[in-house]
């Protein structure tokens, strides 16, 4: 196997090598990927869009159609993760022993045969495995977090003007999250951000992206077309187009925000939301 | 032989991704753990996202955010040698999210396969499939 794919690659690659002697060199302004499509969006883009970021512009305007199943994709990658590995308690198991940790003192109690504590504040439920979290890491990462929250925030806002976007800020905020999971412990991360919470999350961001395109489609203007929005944002057609990508961008974002920590809750605790990294 | 050299330099972005490419797909064809093939398949995907960022690259050019957008300097006329092709950045910035968003889904598998063969080893699962 390893000299047939070893062949494979070889073969591969001197083909590739071969067809590159054609492609135009590095930084060439006369590339033809360069000289079709691309001067338009360049010099177009302001007057059509008024947004100085073209691959803004680009992501959630020219291309917003392909965009939208792009994030159907993230989302769909997220529920795929959660079927292939959530394991829910089932009826005949064995009832399990649950272990609570009084905040302030540290002691730890355990109650066996499935019995449960009502909820409180000076009790927090942890699991067998549990470690106390670092404090220096601990105290860190919670300074830490809501700058990071507050940038991820930044970055969607302000995708118009400077590099950002939906895709980008999106990811920043879910990396926040994973954070905390990884600082202090997963149920930490769960009791902030539920799993419930982050399925409708998931899904009302691309409804957010649809519901968009569905608006514009009923002011008798094409799917995604943001001009139709002049009406009800009272503002001219060129400004229309700019919020509408930034109302797709918010979709996008919220999104991918609960894909990425759906992803990370299901894969770190192999589906048992217990323990995690 | 000066040819040769000034082609190689002219185009050194093309062997770079066709190198990482060739590495990521010897890793899916020849490895035999999952996980490997998985960092191969990977490693593929990077030289994609190298080779169409490469390709929007212009000379003399900056970053595809337009100058002076608005303000009291707006209105200038705009020209396309200023700025790199902005059409790669697009595609790639999609692509490395899906990217990621592909990756849990073929580390959730590798779970799913660990739990029910407790090994990652292709040939041990194959022999175990073989042996039911």
């Amino acid at each position: 196997m390893k000299i047939i794919g070893l062949i494979i690659t070889v073969v591969t690659g001197a083909l590739l090598f071969y067809a590159a002697g054609d492609f135009p060199a590095w930084s060439d302004p006369a590339s033809p990927a360069s000289t079709y499509l691309s001067p338009h969006f360049i010099e177009k883009t302001m007057e059509e869009t008024s947004v100085p970021n073209i691959v803004t512009a680009v992501l959630a305007d020219y291309r917003s159609f392909d965009t939208m199943f792009e994030t159907a994709v993230i989302f769909s990658a997220g529920v795929v993760c959660f079927f292939l590995l959530r394991i829910s308690r089932r009826e005949d198991e064995e009832p399990e022993t649950r272990y609570y940790r009084h905040v302030l003192t540290g002691v730890t109690i355990q109650l066996k045969e499935g019995h449960k504590m009502p909820p409180s504040a000076d009790f927090e439920r942890i699991d067998s495995m549990w470690t106390p979290p670092d404090l220096i890491i601990k105290t860190g990462c919670r300074l830490l977090i809501p700058f990071v929250q507050l940038f991820g925030l930044y970055v969607i806002a302000h995708g118009h003007h400077s590099p950002g976007g939906g895709f980008q800020g999106g990811v920043i905020l879910g990396a926040s999250v994973i954070l905390l999971a990884i600082s202090h412990d997963l149920r930490t991360a769960v009791r902030r951000m539920s799993e419930k919470l982050i399925g409708i999350l998931c899904a009302a961001g691309v409804l957010i992206y649809a519901c968009t395109g569905a608006l514009c489609l009923l002011l008798k203007l094409n799917f995604l077309d943001y001009s139709a929005l002049a009406g009800i944002l009272h503002v001219d057609p060129i400004t229309a187009r700019s919020h509408g990508i930034l109302m797709v961008e918010i979709g996008v974002g919220i999104a991918v925000l609960a894909t990425m920590i759906w992803i990370y809750n299901n894969i770190s605790s192999a589906g048992r939301y217990r323990q995690g990294l | 032989m000066t040819d040769l050299i000034s082609m190689v330099v002219a185009k050194y972005n093309y062997w770079i991704y066709i190198t990482l490419m060739m590495i990521g797909l010897y890793a899916i064809i020849a490895k035999n753990n999952l996980v490997k093939k998985i960092v191969g398949m990977n490693i593929f995907q990077t030289a994609i996202i190298l080779f169409y960022v490469s390709i929007g690259v212009k000379k003399g050019a900056t970053i595809p955010i337009l100058e002076h957008g608005h303000g009291p300097d707006a209105h200038h006329v705009v020209h396309a040698v200023d700025y790199i092709n902005p059409l790669p950045h697009v595609l790639m910035l999609t692509a490395i999210v899906v990217g990621v968003a592909t990756l849990g889904v073929a580390l959730a598998l590798a779970i799913r396969v660990y739990n029910n063969y407790n090994t990652l080893e292709e040939d041990e699962i194959l022999a175990q499939i073989r042996e039911k």
